[in-house]
């Protein structure tokens, strides 16, 4: 790892316990990039943004400049920030909320001033109630200090920003079901096209949806430059971003990387970051970003966290979340308990995700059970094509001369629940077929797995 | 069974007044309702059909999609176990099982007294302080049998479990938000360097 991969960027008032207040956060540069932003034009901010070279952090990894130049030259328009963070392994907008609320604010403010948005929505996930409190309260403090609704820092310009709160249902982190629970309705994703978000989004006007980590990061690349920004790490997606640690590392946490100036070794065995496998242990695979994205083992370790190697391997960043797991870990433990969370959280409305899932997850169960059959490792496969048709992603196999099939994959389903359920099954199932026979056939698992 | 009390009614309008549309408070005011009368009832629902200008059906559809509501009397205090990935790696289905000898209830039951009901979650975000629960939507990270008994000791003696203050079920945030302008320019660009 080069000396300069740690750099602080979103994460740079972690150090202080009190910087979700005000006074503190103007102390330390707060609100100086919305004051500076204002004094440029949007078309300027915009400009800078698209030169950082800034990708979402929510998941899919689009181009933050590029998403706010695809908007319909309507109005009014949305801002909305995506704080519904769900997804397996992800743990980094909920720190963010909860420590630097302000940061948050301040760049939901120059993302409206830059795409001339109308109003601005901040959706914070259903069980997060300190992040409520600290966004609430932030928001009310920067009311009240003129740094949010009318005439900003006197500037002439005035925004409101409405703090929303969800109630539990993990599909409305995707950006269309988002919309839909914003408009008060039950959180089915809509088919894209027409509805993209950019032409037909929050009350059928243009909006751009947001993760909270995405603005979070804007404030400093207006008080430092776009230039600047992208300087700092390499690769498809330059800059810093933030990795989610857990699993079986001794130093689980969130990690603010230069990511493609690291690699996943460094990121799992570094003194500074992951510290190595907890008890000495052995690696036996992990999960490169969030739950839906496909597995990765020993052979991918010395991939640099850099989008385009890693679609080209087999797998995502997705939401940086990496999911470590030892060689204790019973593999068909662990995707069945991912294949059961994305089957538990369809909504319905596609028959393959919502039939196909619950009979992976079923599947799944009676061979952990020790239940299993011989055929069910096709059945399995089988329905996983039914959802996701055609090769699917998977990481090379070097011993077995297996190589990598990239990402992403060929869909039936509106949105990437349904895939996502494919995904753990898939993996473990072509990297650790034996261990799904040694269950069937001696009629459980061999590591004595508890049932849930 | 009871409709929005005067009080709530008032918060109800201030609540619709941010958004462009009013149905788009219907989660909010399901909230306030739950936090009335600790769970969603009929007569809640048709109140907010009302206020936000739908039928009551459409309230029905929608408070049953998200998990946090609740259409029968929960335990003072929800307790939820996380069960997903990071946290079953480093014990959640073990820790799920001791709060279930622990309270004597499976999940989704209420101790007798009504003080405890326990849950089973979804990745909670705290993946990195693995395992975790939630009080009341309100985190204990890296939780051991020993702690998670400690926790509930501390919650039946009516003290703060590890000094975090834990409000009953359904208490919803104090923090009074800022109230959005009305002023239909808001709805048009604004150009401030002309
Ligand atoms: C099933 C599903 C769940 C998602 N959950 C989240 C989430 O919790 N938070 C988030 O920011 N994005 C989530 N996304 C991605 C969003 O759809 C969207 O791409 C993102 O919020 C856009 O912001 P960004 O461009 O800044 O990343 C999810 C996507 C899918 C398909
Ligand atoms: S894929 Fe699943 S979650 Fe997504 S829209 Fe279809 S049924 Fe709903
Ligand atoms: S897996 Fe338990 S908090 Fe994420």
């Amino acid at each position: 790892m080069t000396a300069t991969a740690r750099t602080s960027v979103v994460f740079a008032r972690m150090g202080d316990p009190e910087a979700h207040q005000l006074d503190r956060y103007v102390a330390t540069d707060g609100y100086e990039a919305l004051r500076r932003a204002l004094a440029m034009t949007p078309e300027q901010v915009h400009e800078t943004v698209t030169t950082a070279q800034l990708t979402g952090r929510g998941g899919a990894g689009f181009g933050t400049g590029q998403k706010w130049s695809l908007l319909a030259n309507t109005y009014p328009r949305y801002v909305v920030i995506n704080g519904d963070e769900s997804e397996p392994g992800t743990f980094k907008d909920r720190q963010i909320m909860e420590r630097d609320p302000h940061q948050v604010i301040e760049g939901a403010l120059i993302t409206a001033y830059a795409v001339r948005a109308t109003r601005v929505f901040l959706y914070v996930r259903g069980e997060m109630a300190l992040a409520q409190e600290r966004v609430g309260q932030a928001l009310a403090d920067a009311y009240a200090k003129g740094y949010a609704g009318d005439n900003i820092l006197g500037s002439g310009w005035s925004m409101d920003v409405v703090l929303h709160w969800g109630a539990g249902a993990y599909v409305v982190g995707e950006e269309t079901a988002l919309l839909e629970s914003l408009e008060g309705k039950r959180a089915f994703p809509r088919i894209k096209p027409p509805y993209f978000p950019a032409a037909k989004g929050l009350y059928q006007q243009p909006t751009v949806v947001n993760n909270v980590e995405t603005v979070a990061t804007i404030p400093w690349i207006i008080r430092n430059s776009g230039e600047t920004y992208a300087a700092l790490g390499a690769g498809r997606a330059p800059g810093t971003r933030i990795m989610c640690l857990s699993g079986h590392v001794n130093r689980p946490g969130n990690y603010e990387v230069e990511a493609a100036n690291i690699t996943f070794r460094d990121l799992l065995f570094d003194p500074s970051l992951g510290g190595g496998i907890r008890n000495g242990n052995q690696l036996k695979a992990f999960i490169p970003g969030g739950g839906s994205a496909p597995w990765f083992f020993e052979d991918q370790l010395d991939l640099p966290l850099d989008p385009g190697p890693v679609g080209a391997e087999g797998s995502m960043l997705g939401s940086g979340a990496v999911v470590v797991m030892d060689d204790t870990t019973c593999a068909v433990r662990a995707a069945w308990n991912l294949v059961r969370f994305y089957a538990h959280e369809s909504c319905g409305q596609c028959t393959p995700c919502r039939e196909g899932g619950s009979w992976l997850e079923k599947i799944m169960f009676r061979i952990e059970a020790g239940e299993g059959r011989l055929e069910d490792l096709d059945l399995l496969l089988d329905v996983g094509d039914t959802i996701a048709p055609g090769p699917f992603p998977h990481a090379s196999w070097p011993e077995k001369g297996l190589a990598a099939s990239p990402f992403p994959y060929k869909m039936t389903t509106i949105c990437f629940v349904g895939p996502s359920a494919v995904v753990p099954m898939h993996s473990a199932l072509t990297r650790f077929r034996e261990e799904f026979v040694e269950h069937i056939n001696h009629r459980g698992c061999p590591k004595g797995s508890a049932h849930r | 069974m009871a409709r929005l009390n005067p009080t709530n009614i008032e918060r109800a309008r201030e609540v619709i007044a941010r958004y462009p549309q009013p149905r788009s408070a219907m989660i909010p005011l399901l909230h306030l309702a739950q936090e009335q009368d600790g769970h969603i009832t009929d007569d809640a629902k048709a109140h907010i059909a009302e206020l936000v200008g739908v039928m009551p059906a459409e309230v029905h559809g929608v408070s049953t999609f998200y998990e946090m509501f609740k259409h029968e009397d929960v335990g003072r205090y929800l307790v939820g176990v996380c069960t997903n990935l990071s946290c079953m790696l480093l014990g959640a289905d073990e820790l799920l099982a001791h709060a279930e000898d622990k309270l004597g209830v499976k999940v989704g039951g209420t101790t007798p007294d009504g003080s405890f009901t326990l849950e089973q979650m979804q990745c909670l975000a705290a993946c990195g302080g693995a395992p975790c629960i939630q009080v009341n939507y309100r985190y204990f990270e890296n939780v051991t049998p020993e702690r998670f008994d400690g926790v509930i000791a501390a919650l039946s003696a009516g003290t703060d479990p590890e000094g975090q203050a834990v409000p009953p079920h359904g208490t919803l945030s104090r923090v009074s938000l800022p109230h959005p302008s009305t002023d239909a320019d808001r709805e048009r660009p604004q150009e401030i360097h002309s």
